[in-house]
């Protein structure tokens, strides 16, 4: 972060016009990307602690498989990549654990695999919509509905499976290797997948109208309205990949374990939400990247490892996180203010 | 239409202000006219028997006290309210049912000076906001819209103040120049008539010049505007006519060509005292 100190600090328009050309191409550099910076850093600082505190565990490559296996789908990352649009977009949706568990049981039901693979995925898509239509048409803070379609949707899966959980067996072959399988034998197909969901995503972002939509409706609903922008389709648009998201980590990691649980996403609100702010997007919308979300993901998914790799108990784990969460969240806080003025 | 139309009086006064007429002496048809306007709102009765016309790449300041009626006015020009009575013609053809899509369709933009901008995003995603350059499937033909954007920064804005690129926040700019990428917006999709609603509320006297110089530009660009503003300064220094409209109708107009700005502020102190601009205005007539 030593390079925002070059612009000086509260400059107004005016005093920066006699700045040397260098501060302002830094000012922009920092405007743009002053956050992912950040994360990249703390990505790097906290390897580096891990790496210093036990390079046996973090100098070998079963760490990295482990990683790209669990990160992706165990820990959500692929949902904490459509949970940034639906953060850009201004919303929030809590509901997606149990949306995953929507996903999965309905994957469970069919026999089918391939059929059952569409149809969980669709499953999830619709449970999705469903919240932004609440959110939209009865325009209750998201926050609140999703926490209301978060317990709806848990209970409604438990009372659906009777709380019994089920082995994956039916999906063994194509299905299971195209979720879960390893690539050379060492790189789980979990990593791929959340490359090919970052990819598309952060297009659809950035080079698509619908993700100019999302920053301008997350940034000022209003005027965004005024100028066309269909801002209640949008908002359940995402909605909606954020439940197809949830379904697809869902499924993947039931595989990746073999099982079913009906619980399966309970754990996974924490560890998603904070891989989104952690990403550098902003919880009032109008800001966010697929890439920031992206690394945060791996640092919220290496914390528990590195933690016990430096053979501290696993109760630190939730002290980290936390510190973590809140200090991104004063870096952030600050950046942006320095990138405001 | 004649001189004589209308519900105001177009006896000679001291103020000097004209009745509603054809502000083009009838050559060519005005882009806008409003005639017979009336609206209530339950018992309140926001306009009765208004009139406004504005001509082709004339700038209109509309002047009148807070609650004199001219938001009303100009939400039945931009369709969001549906006049009770009256009538409105757009280049000489009378408009029905005007809706906010219609009057956008037709090139009827209004510029708000809180709602209009999207901070945190770029210039060039402000300046293409719900209108994005896309191909068939949708993808942001990014390079153009900079482009297009850079040469609106050429030509128009001409921001002096430092490196304004096309990515750069609209967040950062100042008030003038934030008012400036909301007019360039509108004259780059086209708008024929631009209503900028108080665009110099809460602005430095600097930033004020710089969008006054905005509203000159619409001019130069060949379009039309109304200006509503509370300082009769700024309005005079822009405007081509004013309309000025009090307890909801239009009590006169005065071309600015023909009225000192002092002379203006006399006449709308004594439209406060008395409630007309007939009479007793310390201005010397045919001055």
């Amino acid at each position: 972060m030593s390079g925002v100190e070059q612009a000086p600090a509260g400059a107004s328009p005016e005093q920066r016009i006699g700045g040397h050309p260098g501060s302002d191409v830094l000012n922009a550099f920092f405007r743009r990307y002053g956050l992912q910076s950040g994360t990249v850093m703390m990505a790097l600082i906290l390897w580096i602690i891990f790496a210093v505190g036990s390079p046996e565990t973090w100098l070998h490559r079963d760490i990295y498989s482990s990683l790209m296996s669990t990160v992706p789908v165990t820990q959500s990352g692929i949902i904490a990549l459509t949970l940034t649009l639906v953060v850009i977009a201004g919303e929030i949706d809590l509901s997606f654990g149990s949306v995953m568990a929507v996903g999965t049981w309905v994957f469970m039901s069919c026999p089918q695999p391939e059929l059952a693979l569409i149809a969980g995925i669709a499953a999830g898509l619709g449970v999705g919509l469903l919240n932004g239509f609440i959110v939209v048409r009865f325009g209750i803070p998201s926050l609140v509905a999703t926490i209301g379609t978060w317990f709806f949707w848990g209970g409604i899966v438990i009372v659906g499976t009777g709380s019994a959980g089920a082995g994956t067996g039916f999906a063994k072959g194509f299905v299971t290797s195209l979720l879960a399988g390893r690539i050379f034998g060492y790189i789980p197909a979990e990593m791929p997948w959340m490359l090919t969901f970052a990819f598309l995503l952060w297009l659809l972002l950035n080079r698509h109208r619908f993700g100019a939509h999302v920053y301008l409706v997350g940034d000022n609903d209003q005027s965004a309205r005024m100028m066309g922008v269909r801002s209640n389709r949008v908002r359940m648009g995402v909605f909606g990949l954020n439940g197809a998201a949830a379904a697809f980590a869902g499924i993947s990691s039931t595989i990746e374990a073999n099982y079913f649980w009906p619980t399966v996403g309970s754990g996974a609100m924490l560890p998603t939400v904070a891989a989104v702010f952690l990403g550098g997007t902003s919880i009032f919308g109008g800001r966010g990247t697929i890439f920031g979300t992206f690394v945060a993901a791996f640092v919220i998914g290496a914390i528990e490892p590195g933690i016990i790799s430096l053979n501290l108990t696993g109760f630190y784990t939730q002290v980290i996180y936390g510190a973590v969460i809140v200090i991104a969240l004063i870096v952030q806080s600050a950046v942006r203010g320095r990138a405001e003025r | 239409m004649k001189a004589s139309d209308g519900a105001v009086p177009s006896a000679p006064s001291l103020c000097h202000h004209q009745a509603m007429q054809d502000s083009t002496n009838g050559q060519t048809t005005n882009l806008l006219e409003l005639h017979g306007i009336s609206k209530s709102f339950g018992e309140v009765r926001a306009l009765e028997d208004a009139e406004l016309i504005v001509g082709t790449n004339e700038i209109v300041g509309l002047l009148g006290d807070n609650g004199a009626g001219k938001s009303t006015l100009i939400k039945i020009v931009t369709g969001f309210h549906r006049p009770d009575k009256g009538t409105i013609t757009w280049k000489g053809r009378p408009l029905e049912h005007l809706t906010v899509q219609r009057a956008r369709d037709l090139g009827i933009e209004t510029v708000y000076q809180e709602r209009a901008l999207a901070d945190q995003q770029s210039l060039w995603r402000n300046i293409f906001m719900g209108r994005e350059k896309t191909t068939r499937l949708g993808l942001l033909e990014v390079g153009e819209m900079r482009d297009e954007t850079e040469k609106l920064m050429l030509d128009f804005l001409r921001f002096t103040s430092r490196a304004v690129t096309p990515e750069s926040a609209v967040g950062s700019m100042s008030g003038g120049e934030r008012q400036g990428v909301a007019i360039a917006r509108a004259l780059h999709f086209e708008a024929e008539l631009i209503i900028l609603d108080e665009p110099t509320m809460g602005l430095s006297v600097t930033e004020t010049r710089k969008t006054l110089d905005f509203v000159r530009g619409i001019k130069a660009a060949g379009k039309a505007c109304i200006f509503i503003d509370h300082n009769i300064f700024n309005v005079h220094q822009v405007a081509d006519r004013v309309v000025v409209i009090d307890r909801g109708h239009t009590a006169g107009e005065f071309r600015t060509s023909e009225i000192s700005v002092t002379d203006l502020v006399g006449c709308m102190q004594h439209l406060a005292e008395t409630g007309s601009l007939d009479g007793g205005a310390p201005v010397k007539a045919g001055a």
